[in-house]
């Protein structure tokens, strides 16, 4: 329950549902396009493109519908570790696995 | 006895307990699906080229799946707002409809794990591969004593390499139909089952995960609509504040499956 | 049950506990048994619960390392006195009342396992962090009761789960505490299943208690205890249910994988082409062995310092008491804390310079691994600062702190060695690492347990444990451990492998004559010794269990709620403390080392003694 977004009526928050249910249905269908599309050789372009878009999606759940755009400091810094050890861990892992010298065994 | 801050907020930090102690949750939440996400990436980075599958999953289920998901975050977040402004009957109707939405998620992922348990590939005794689902078996079907027949509807190919990708132009032109194999032709038979490959197991397991923790947040706002909304009556703010949290949880939920979508069904 | 008191109810309710006559809250209905310690709600309760399961789990984990020191140091031969018992509950793997070679692995893999997560860890965060944080900060209770209740009993089935594994065909888990794939996956028992479904619950365990604790000290402080009022033991706490909140879901992750491994057939820690007894292995392959290992040491490596920072905040509480004088450098204290819990999360691939790694990320690694020595020598070093000029008061509980300085001196400075890639080469894999870790752990860690429960004792009884014995348990204790542990860094730079069922007998100088680098009889000799020494430092213990329950009906009374003269606040509630701890709300006005402040009429000021020493701060007042 957060002080600064006490809601004036449950219009304003129909509104805002309506705002983001039209964007998450044009994100999948972007998506969904993209997916199907003949952009570049192989997959990396497709890929890339589609999880930008998941990316936008994913900030709107989490900023509006999780209300994280206006939370307290506090649960910032707690999620400011998290994505940096995530980030971390999936990046360093990346990392040591591709950095073998060339001509070893890698997996 | 009583703990302070389970309903107002602490004046430091601006928050009641709960909703620190689900954030923190979801916090290890986010490097729970970070393992697994940097499995995935590591395995499909990993795979030998021409390896990775595309096209297996049924992008019309999943798209119905992803939207459904966002329609129940919707009618969280406004079962929320409900309890806010006291409209205690809107808050029964928004719920009423995650419940129904979030069951309806799972039908359709169980529909799919079925269809990939009754898909079965066949390799021949010839060299080639029958791939296709499930139609019917003799009576005497037995794969260990080589005895009878299985029926599939599907396709038999030459290489294996051409179950592989089903958005290529090869796959796409396949004729579908029913044929019928002797258990002496087969040297060995399974189904898209985890153990098929990389990407099977990585799609049960994920999906697994996820849809236990669909079924997890199902149970505990269930909970919350029923049994458990007689708090309404004694002390609707800390009520209030419950339905605030288990939506959290749920956002995070639908979170999960905006990647999971993508990463699984369009690429 | 608490929600019908009022709908609005004031931010602190407990600092007028009259208020509450007419609702109920002052009966306290008589709790039967089951209600009173089983599914006890009350931090307390649970953090004795933790205590006395986990101290049991080590003592069994003792166990299981005496059998294999004697199949160490005797291979094949029968193990006296326990042998036919152990024929006659494990059958087949104890033929004759020796240990197999099997058997062995299993034991190996189940003392790690044991000792750390159902022993060490269980201990130090979630028996002391119960029963002590809330106290320290001033709060009722935990912020989530119920919460705490289910934590522990999530533990206790992961440890039944552990237990029953052992009487399972084919025995318990083989493939060391960290479950190396594809060995875990192939080798022919369900005890890795078993193990794995035990971490789950044991992981789901800590990682309720690790919320429960950050809650509670971010929320429950009592008002005017600052962050940097905290004890340095809570910082610790604190640190810690960080490092378990973020670093154990990869490990439950990688647990959740390679159980479909075990149990699916799925293949994500299986490289494509394994062979399994000299045949190909049906399996579609095309997983990631190395997979595993990240993941297992994203959490291995932090968990080092879950272990280590417990004790270190133990060790301060009992350092600054009984050197009666303000610890030395708290706020260099709590910045280290806090770099060691953020630098812990990017050194873990330290593990695996013998994967064989590009130059470029082992470079990453081994100046991170520097890196995060400095402030382990900064905590160390302030604790040794302490004590300069200071009139120590030697009782048990100092005499364990002060033995964890120097035996944690030495495990932390031998580590340095195995963080570098070009030393690590020859030393990984032998028994130097074994000596370095137990150093750390061992006379480490679990000195500072000991005085611990040596220190927080009167507290939680209101009597004291025997002081002659306390000190025969540690000069003993003390002098074991190290012949013990000191023998090993020897044996590991002679190049002696851990793990082996033989103790090297197939090495030996006096089998392979010729063989180059064979170990010397010397070396081998060593064996008989660290047996012998593990016999006695087990005789050591006796008088720790026979004092701690004599104590708890026959010890001596202590005649104040403070018999420490300590100036934190776990010592301003009654004795024992009740249910919500606290007889009023405490109102920090000080720091919480305040010992021989000038002017003072004793030699200690307690947090929430009003008076003139420093002005109290607004209960807002945030860092």
């Amino acid at each position: 329950m957060s002080e600064s977004e006490k809601p004036v009526s449950l219009q304003s928050y129909f509104r805002l549902c309506a705002v983001v249910f039209l964007v998450v249905v044009c994100t999948t269908s972007a998506m969904i396009g993209t997916s199907f599309s003949h952009l570049g050789e192989g997959w990396t372009l497709k890929v890339t493109l589609i999880l930008a878009i998941a990316v936008v999606n994913a900030f709107l759940v989490a900023g509006y519908l999780m209300h994280l755009l206006s939370e307290k400091k506090l649960i910032y810094t707690v999620l400011g570790f998290t994505a940096f050890f995530f980030i971390g861990l999936l990046g360093l892992t990346v990392w040591a696995t591709n950095g073998f010298p060339p001509g070893t065994v890698s997996h | 006895m009583e703990i302070p801050y389970t309903v107002q907020n602490r004046p430091d930090t601006g928050i009641y307990n709960a909703k620190l102690g689900v954030w923190l949750f979801l916090a290890s939440e986010v490097m729970l699906f970070g393992g697994l996400f940097s499995a995935y990436v590591l395995l499909r980075v990993g795979a030998a080229p021409g390896d990775w599958p595309h096209g297996w999953l049924n992008v019309t289920l999943g798209t119905v799946n992803t939207l459904l998901l966002a329609l129940s975050a919707i009618t969280t977040l406004l079962a929320w707002a409900a309890c806010k402004v006291r409209e205690f009957g809107k808050f029964k109707f928004f719920h009423a409809c995650t419940i129904l939405l979030a069951l309806t998620f799972l039908g359709i992922k169980s529909y799919e794990y079925h269809d990939k348990l009754t898909h079965y590939e066949a390799q021949l005794t010839n060299g080639k591969f029958a791939d296709g689902h499930f139609v019917k078996e003799s009576k005497d079907f037995n794969l260990a004593k080589k005895t009878g027949t299985i029926t599939l509807h599907g396709h038999i190919v030459e290489d294996r390499k051409e179950l592989v990708d089903l958005r290529s132009p090869v796959a796409k032109a396949a004729k579908h139909e029913e044929i019928t194999i002797a258990a002496t032709d087969i040297k060995k038979l399974g189904n898209y089952g985890p153990a098929h490959n990389t990407f099977t197991a990585i799609y049960f397991t994920l999906t697994g995960l996820h849809a236990l923790h669909i079924l997890g947040g199902t149970l505990v706002i269930f909970y919350l609509w029923g049994p458990g909304s007689r708090m309404w009556k004694t002390d609707p703010e800390r009520f209030t504040n419950r339905i605030e949290v288990s939506g959290l949880f749920w956002h995070f939920v639908d979170l999960v499956w905006i990647f999971l979508f993508p990463v699984l069904y369009l690429t | 049950m608490q929600a019908n008191v009022q709908q609005f109810p004031p931010f602190r309710e407990i600092s007028a506990p009259d208020a509450h006559g007419g609702h109920g809250h002052h009966e306290h209905p008589e709790l039967n048994f089951w209600q009173k310690y089983i599914f006890s709600t009350d931090h307390k309760v649970i953090g004795i619960q933790y205590g006395f399961m986990s101290l049991l789990f080590m003592l069994f984990g003792f166990f299981l390392m005496l059998l294999m020191r004697w199949q160490i140091a005797h291979p094949g031969v029968p193990v006296p006195v326990f042998g036919p018992l152990l024929e006659k509950i494990l059958g087949q793997p104890a033929a004759h009342g020796a240990i197999s070679p099997d058997l062995y692995n299993s034991f190996g893999a189940m003392h790690g396992t044991i000792m750390v997560f159902l022993g060490v860890v269980p201990l130090a965060f979630a028996a002391f962090g119960n029963y002590v944080t809330p106290l320290m900060i001033g709060a009722p209770d935990m912020a989530f009761p119920k919460l705490n209740m289910a934590s522990f009993h999530a533990f206790f089935l992961g440890g039944v789960v552990m237990l029953v594994s052992f009487f399972i065909p084919g025995g318990a888990a083989q493939a060391g505490w960290t479950s190396y794939s594809p060995l875990a996956t192939t080798i022919p028992t369900h005890g890795q299943a078993f193990w794995l479904v035990g971490m789950v619950l044991l992981i789901t365990s800590s990682l309720l208690g690790a919320v429960n604790f950050i809650a509670t000290i971010i929320q429950l402080r009592a008002p005017g205890m600052t962050w940097m009022r905290m004890p340095f033991f809570v910082w610790a706490q604190f640190v810690t249910a960080f490092i378990l909140l973020l670093a154990f879901p990869p490990l439950e992750a990688a647990g959740v994988l390679q159980l479909m491994d075990n149990v699916a057939g799925t293949s994500f820690f299986l490289p494509t082409g394994l062979a399994v007894g000299g045949q190909l292995a049906e399996r579609s392959g095309g997983g990631s062995p190395l997979l595993w290992q990240h993941l297992f040491w994203f959490l291995g490596h932090p968990e080092v310092y879950v272990l280590i920072l417990p004790a270190m905040g133990i060790v301060a509480e009992i350092i600054a008491n009984n050197t009666r004088k303000p610890l030395w450098g708290y706020k260099s204290l709590v910045y280290s804390a806090l770099f060691v819990g953020f630098l812990s999360f990017i050194v873990w691939a330290h593990h695996m310079y013998l994967t064989g790694m590009g130059q470029k990320i082992a470079t990453f690694f081994q100046a991170t691994t520097m890196i995060i020595s400095i402030p382990s020598v900064i905590i160390l070093t302030c604790m040794f600062l302490s004590l300069w000029g200071g009139s120590i008061r030697i009782n048990t509980p100092m005499l364990f702190a002060l033995g964890f300085l120097p035996m944690f001196g030495i495990g932390g400075l031998t580590g340095l060695p195995l963080g570098l890639a070009a030393t690590d080469l020859y030393l990984h894999d032998t028994y130097y690492i074994i000596a370095h870790f137990h150093y750390v752990v061992a006379p480490g860690t679990i000195f500072a347990l000991f005085a611990g429960v040596y220190f927080w004792f009167p507290k939680m009884t209101g009597r004291r444990m025997s002081e002659f014995w306390g000190r025969v348990h540690f000069w003993c204790s003390l002098t074991f451990m190290n012949i013990v542990f000191m023998p090993m860094f020897a044996q590991g730079i002679k190049g002696m492998l851990r793990r082996m069922s033989d103790g090297g007998v197939n090495y030996a100088a006096s089998r392979v004559p010729n063989a180059i680098d064979a170990l010397p009889g010397s070396v081998m000799q060593l064996n008989g010794w660290i047996l012998w020494a593990a016999i006695a430092l087990g005789i050591a213990q006796i008088p720790f269990i026979i004092n701690l329950f004599w104590s708890i009906s026959h010890g001596e009374k202590v005649n104040s709620d403070n018999p420490w003269n300590a100036t934190t606040l776990d010592w301003r509630t009654p004795t024992p403390p009740p249910h919500g701890n606290f007889t009023h709300e405490p109102q920090v006005v000080r720091g919480p080392y305040e010992y021989s402040a000038p002017g003072h009429a004793t030699d200690f000021t307690p947090q929430d003694e009003a008076g003139s020493a420093s002005a109290p701060k607004p209960p807002t007042a945030h860092h």
